[in-house]
């Protein structure tokens, strides 16, 4: 079924009845996989919840030391990023135009790039106060045990995600190459759809971490 | 087939995407400067409340929540439910740890 | 007829190792997970004859932790979860809805891909030293404590627990959008229900699991401590993290086999079912429910006593959908006319070690009582009643019941009987007296106990080598009739659903025309009618 030339509709896999039934399957099967998605990062979120409880003003505090600029830019940047996405779906739903749907495609590879580029700008300086987590943390601020735990989830909860952008990159390559090749048009797009899903899951999951990492307590 | 299989995928006017991308910037902004003001405990409130808003915009437009079938809407909705499931029972514990002496 | 089936289609190694059919998929997991059972076998072997004499004469302590973790390991993640889902679940789901295969094929293969290398990376652990944590990984020994491969046993149910999502996911997406025409969801066979339930959980639990067992590993390897109570990390988190999935894989593992034994009692009173959207529905309650009540397994190890109250009582309220389908399967059989066939004495023995299991397991949904007992040998007794004696009866009994669909052969029915006689006086033999031995106070992990539990002790191993032989003659048999088995017809046991509606074995496509169905999933009570 993979021999599919040009923007002919793709073949039907022999266990569908029909392409509406195989888009339908498809469609689901990315849902189901988000909400495994929402269930795994959903073990961190949990352990967040109490210790962030358990640990109010050390979260407090070491919150306090991250960039809030450099984390408020970047979800500016990953927002940009969903909406070339979403227009890279939507072109390819609408017309033929190949160069165009490649074109959004790069942008959202770009701003991802430029997401992951900010992130490690901002782990080089965790790196460079020794506030990574191990025998070489240092804190000069209060309560250095419990911010140690902070961090613990920042890099595990930042680095589970920065992981998921770099397969939704990767991804994305495939998917440019293929829509220059033509591809994609509107009686098959499924592939360009599915990979959105999971790159708007993506941004999901920052919307929530920005504020839970960045912004616990600004205004003291 | 009992589902309602839609035969083809709703097309989003461009001026949703752009809508919903320019509220989404202004939310981030909108946290970001709130987190300055001190609300006490309705700082977390007001963060998560913005956050499940800016989330919600992205499911039902970029992801095209609102146009696909309810079955999809069930599986987030489960999702999400038993996420807070998981939150909750596993906070009833921490929570009331103190309690009593208990 | 022509008579090319999935069996004979195409030959050689490559054919099966590239196969995208659900049903020689099935049988891949079907020789993978029979391995692993006889290895988890011979660990549970091993600390039945330890445990013959009150000394340590056959294994000094270190030697035995690791056995009894390696058991757990390779028997829950290795052979029961997957067991009945990646066999019965893979070849039936297609065939019961009346499809020509799984939603996506290629994904069913790499499950099983995923499943080998997380085999192989626990093997790995296994021959290279053992881990000897428990199967539980408690934190902070498994993280800061144990100097064993915790590591690899921990990537190799990582990587397993992908294998079960995307089995999980396949199922669903299968079972929503790829149903025969005129198959509403009310004229589902029960098995469906009981796998569409058992994914559920797949997909819901499976990755709480993983992240968390990952967790143990980074903590381990790079010293980022998230439970680490130096840094003020709380251990007992890691245990809601970890019993949110595991005590939905206890569901996992039974609900399966309640699907099958629902299939195996309507067929063999030939009645159809007593309450049949009750028994539905009780599979996805319990699925429900049984993600609630986790708890449980922490009373007395510093959850907080009004969380404990709270899940003692959640515990409590998933017994009433377990004991809705054994008062259903009873009220089937109730004026059923019944024939004793090998499968149906699996059934019946499950109905009734279930049950055992089931009523013991309120009482650790006690409070008090489980402060009792708890990790005593009345806990092990408990979850081997649930696991062995209800989830692998009903395995087996699938498998013989389905053995001519899948091979074409039958089974000799009379050795089957023996055996499935042979397993419930071996099993009995094996862990009533551990009920009674956990009751009078012999704690669950010592390789060395007081003389005065000898007796029931040595009753307990003395079992487990009944139940071993009972394990093996299947085992023997079935391969037997592989070659010398008479061959089976269509539909031998006259029971309805749409895999008995096609050859023996089937061909490739399943079925040669799409079925359409008209009616319920049973409609024994009409044949009787006719038969007056």
């Amino acid at each position: 079924m993979s021999d599919h030339v040009g923007t002919l509709p793709a073949a039907t896999a022999h266990q569908f009845d029909d392409a509406v039934q195989q888009r339908d399957a498809s469609g689901l099967g990315m849902w189901v996989f988000l909400v495994t998605e929402i269930l795994f990062f959903g073990g961190l979120f949990t352990i967040y919840t109490v210790y962030r409880s358990l640990y109010p003003e050390a979260f407090g505090h070491a919150s306090g030391t991250l960039d809030i600029t450099l984390g408020a830019v970047n979800t500016a940047v990953l927002i940009g990023s969903s909406l070339t996405m979403a227009l890279a779906v939507h072109t390819a739903q609408v017309s033929r135009n190949r160069r165009l749907v490649a074109l959004f495609l790069c942008a959202t590879i770009v701003l991802g790039g430029v997401f992951l580029g900010i992130k490690g700008v901002e782990y080089a300086q965790k790196f460079h106060e020794h506030h990574v987590p191990g025998p070489s943390f240092h804190y000069s601020g209060a309560d250095a045990q419990h911010a140690e735990l902070f961090f613990c989830l920042y890099f595990l909860m930042t680095g589970l995600h920065a992981l998921h952008m770099v397969i939704g990159v990767g991804l994305l390559s495939v998917l440019a190459v293929m829509a220059l090749r033509g591809r994609f048009g509107p009686s098959y797009y499924t592939p360009v759809e599915l990979t959105g899903l999971y790159w708007h899951f993506v941004d999901i999951v920052w919307i929530f971490l920005f504020p839970l990492l960045y912004l616990v307590e600004r205004h003291s | 087939m009992t589902e309602h299989a839609a035969p083809h995928a709703h097309v989003v006017p461009l001026a949703v995407y752009f809508g919903v991308f320019i509220a989404l910037l202004v939310f981030t902004g909108a946290t970001t400067a709130i987190a300055f003001v001190d609300l006490g405990r309705f700082n977390v409130a007001v963060a998560l409340t913005i956050a499940v808003v800016k989330a919600s915009l992205v499911l039902l437009y970029f992801m095209h929540l609102r146009y696909t079938s309810r079955l999809t809407l069930v599986f987030v909705g489960i999702a999400f439910f038993w996420l807070g499931t998981m939150i909750g029972l596993t906070m009833s514990d921490i929570v009331s740890r103190g309690w009593f002496g208990a | 007829m022509s008579d090319t089936n999935y069996l004979n289609v195409d030959y050689g190694i490559r054919s099966w190792l590239l196969t995208v059919d659900h049903k020689r998929i099935a049988l891949l997991y079907l020789g993978s997970i029979t391995v692993m059972f006889f290895l988890g076998g011979v660990f549970a072997l091993m600390i039945r004859l330890e445990l013959l004499t009150p000394a340590a004469d056959v294994v000094q302590a270190d030697t035995y932790n690791k056995l009894f973790t390696m058991h757990g390991i390779i028997m829950v993640f290795f052979f029961l979860i997957p067991s009945i889902p990646a066999t019965l679940g893979n070849f039936l789901v297609p065939m019961m809805i009346g499809a020509r295969d799984l939603a996506f094929p290629r994904l069913n293969l790499a499950s099983w891909y995923i499943f080998l290398v997380g085999a192989l990376f626990t093997l790995w652990a296994v021959f290279t030293g053992g881990v000897d944590t428990g199967w539980t990984f408690y934190t902070p020994y498994s993280t800061v404590g144990a100097n064993t491969k915790v590591i690899p046993a921990a990537v190799g149910i990582f990587i397993n627990g992908f294998s079960s999502i995307l089995t999980g996911l396949n199922f669903i997406v299968t079972i929503h959008r790829m149903r025969a025409p005129g198959l509403t969801w009310f004229r589902l066979p029960l098995f469906i229900w009981a796998t569409y339930a058992t994914s559920v959980i797949f997909i819901l639990g499976t990755p709480v699991i993983a992240i968390t067992l990952a967790l143990v590993g980074v903590e381990r390897a790079f010293h980022i401590g998230i439970f680490d109570p130096a840094i003020g990390g709380d251990p007992i988190l890691f245990q809601h993290l970890f019993w949110f999935y595991s005590h939905p894989a206890v569901y996992i593992m039974i609900l399966p086999s309640m699907g099958v034994v629902s299939e195996l009692i309507t067929c063999f009173a030939r009645k159809s079912p007593f309450g049949y959207s009750f028994i539905a529905i009780s599979s996805l309650a319990i699925a429900f429910l049984g993600f609630l009540v986790w708890g449980h397994h922490m009373f007395v190890s510093g959850q907080s006593a009004y969380a404990s109250l709270i899940f003692s009582f959640l515990s409590f309220a998933v017994a009433i959908p377990s004991a809705v389908k054994v008062f259903n399967w009873t009220a089937t059989l109730y004026r059923g006319s019944i024939a004793f066939q090998a499968p149906m004495l699996y059934a019946l023995g499950f109905i009734g070690l279930f049950t055992i299991g089931g009523l013991t397991g309120l009482f650790l949904a006690s409070l008090g009582l489980d402060v009792h007992v708890h990790d005593t040998y009345f806990v092990v007794a408990h979850f081997h009643y649930i696991m062995v004696g209800g989830a692998l009866m009903g395995y087996l009994g699938g498998i013989h019941f389905w053995w001519p669909k899948i091979t074409g052969r039958m089974y000799p029915e009379t050795l089957s009987k023996i055996a499935a006689l042979v397993v419930f006086l071996g099993f009995n033999l094996t862990f009533f007296p551990q009920f009674i031995l956990g009751y009078l106070g012999m704690p669950r992990r010592y390789h060395v106990y007081p003389d005065e539990f000898q007796v029931l002790n040595v009753m307990s191993t003395a079992g487990a080598s009944v139940l071993g032989l009972g394990y093996l003659l299947p085992m023997g048999y079935l391969l037997w009739s592989l070659r010398y088995g008479a061959r089976a017809p269509a539909n031998p046991w006259q029971a309805t659903g749409l895999e008995w509606q096609t050859p023996s074995p089937p061909p490739t496509e399943n079925f040669v025309v799409t079925p359409i169905v008209t009616g319920p999933a049973y409609c024994y009570a009409g044949e009787e009618a006719e038969v007056v």
